[in-house]
């Protein structure tokens, strides 16, 4: 089934202190070639029937990203599964 | 009459127990509100307590701005009604956009737990009046996630209308915005705080006496409000 994904990010703006931490952490790997790292999060909407972006958009705007500190894009994926099987 | 202060409680909260306990030693009578009753009981005023309300899921307050009591809370605060966010409670505030800005991740990751100092800066509100401005106090401060951001202009306006209520002195615990511990909205009747006051209301257990002083201010507060 076709499912809505919301991806929701920092606002460029705001400082990711768990990137950071990520990206120091990268050296150790033996990585030397990362200028930044910024962690977001990626949530996947099932609608019971067609997937609706109006209302996911909604959702996102009034639940899963703060608008005050967070950007979100909102897209509708198909069923990468039945890909992965034929 | 003795005020009625409302102490919220959402699933996770866990300063509800301290904060009833400051609202009866600074002498007046806590009322146990429940997340999932949209009813206020008739409370005078409200504390919305520390703790981490639905495990923190998605953001710090996010789903509990969406409690039945906050529909109802949300309508009151806007008429006026003294309501006081602490530590979470001052995250489901910014969520519920009754005040300006948002609270993220300590700049160094870590949970700060400790004594902390504040300085007083906006004693105006009805949280805040029986404080000397400039006074500094020392509260408990714990969090994780008490970072305060929000647009250079929102900041700005924020300084210019004298609201913000409290700085951090003697070193910032999470890396907010300009030192800020607390602010308040236009109206001066909703703040948000994110170190205890309530935790530091008795010698045994606090470091000092000074929270009792916003649980006092409300009651000062009530007593110069026409009914």
């Amino acid at each position: 089934m076709p499912r809505v994904v919301v991806d929701v990010m920092l606002k460029p703006e705001i400082l990711d202190p768990q990137g950071q931490a990520v990206a120091n952490a990268l050296p150790r790997l033996g990585v030397s070639d990362v200028a930044s790292v910024r962690i977001g999060r990626r949530i996947e909407i099932e609608f019971t029937g067609e997937p609706d972006l109006d209302r996911a958009r909604e959702i996102a705007d009034k639940l899963l990203a703060n608008p005050v500190i967070e950007d979100f894009t909102v897209r509708v994926e198909a069923d990468e599964t039945a890909d992965a099987h034929s | 009459m003795t005020a009625r202060v409302g102490v919220v409680t959402f699933p996770g909260s866990l300063d509800d127990g301290d904060a009833a306990r400051a609202v009866r030693i600074a002498g007046a009578e806590p009322v146990r509100l429940w997340h999932g009753d949209p009813e206020l009981h008739g409370v005078d005023a409200v504390v919305l307590p520390g703790g981490f309300s639905y495990g923190d899921y998605l953001r710090c307050g996010a789903i509990a701005r969406f409690a039945p009591v906050m529909e109802t809370l949300v309508d009151a605060a806007r008429g006026g009604l003294p309501v006081l966010g602490i530590c979470n409670g001052f995250q489901i505030l910014c969520e519920a956009h009754l005040l300006p800005g948002a609270l993220t991740r300590n700049q160094h990751l870590h949970f700060r737990n400790r004594d902390q100092g504040l300085r007083v800066e906006s004693v105006g509100t009805a949280w805040t009046n029986t404080f000397q401005s400039g006074q500094e106090i020392l509260i408990p401060v714990k969090n994780g996630e008490g970072c305060y951001v929000a647009d250079t202009a929102t900041l700005d306006a924020l300084e210019a209308e004298g609201r913000v209520v409290a700085r951090y002195v003697g070193g910032n615990p999470n890396g907010s915005q300009r030192d800020i511990a607390a602010i308040t909205n236009a109206a001066g009747n909703v703040v948000g705080i994110m170190p205890h006051p309530e935790h530091a209301v008795e010698a045994l257990t606090g470091p000092s006496l000074d929270g009792l002083g916003f649980f006092t201010s409300v009651l000062k507060h009530l007593v110069g409000t026409p009914a």
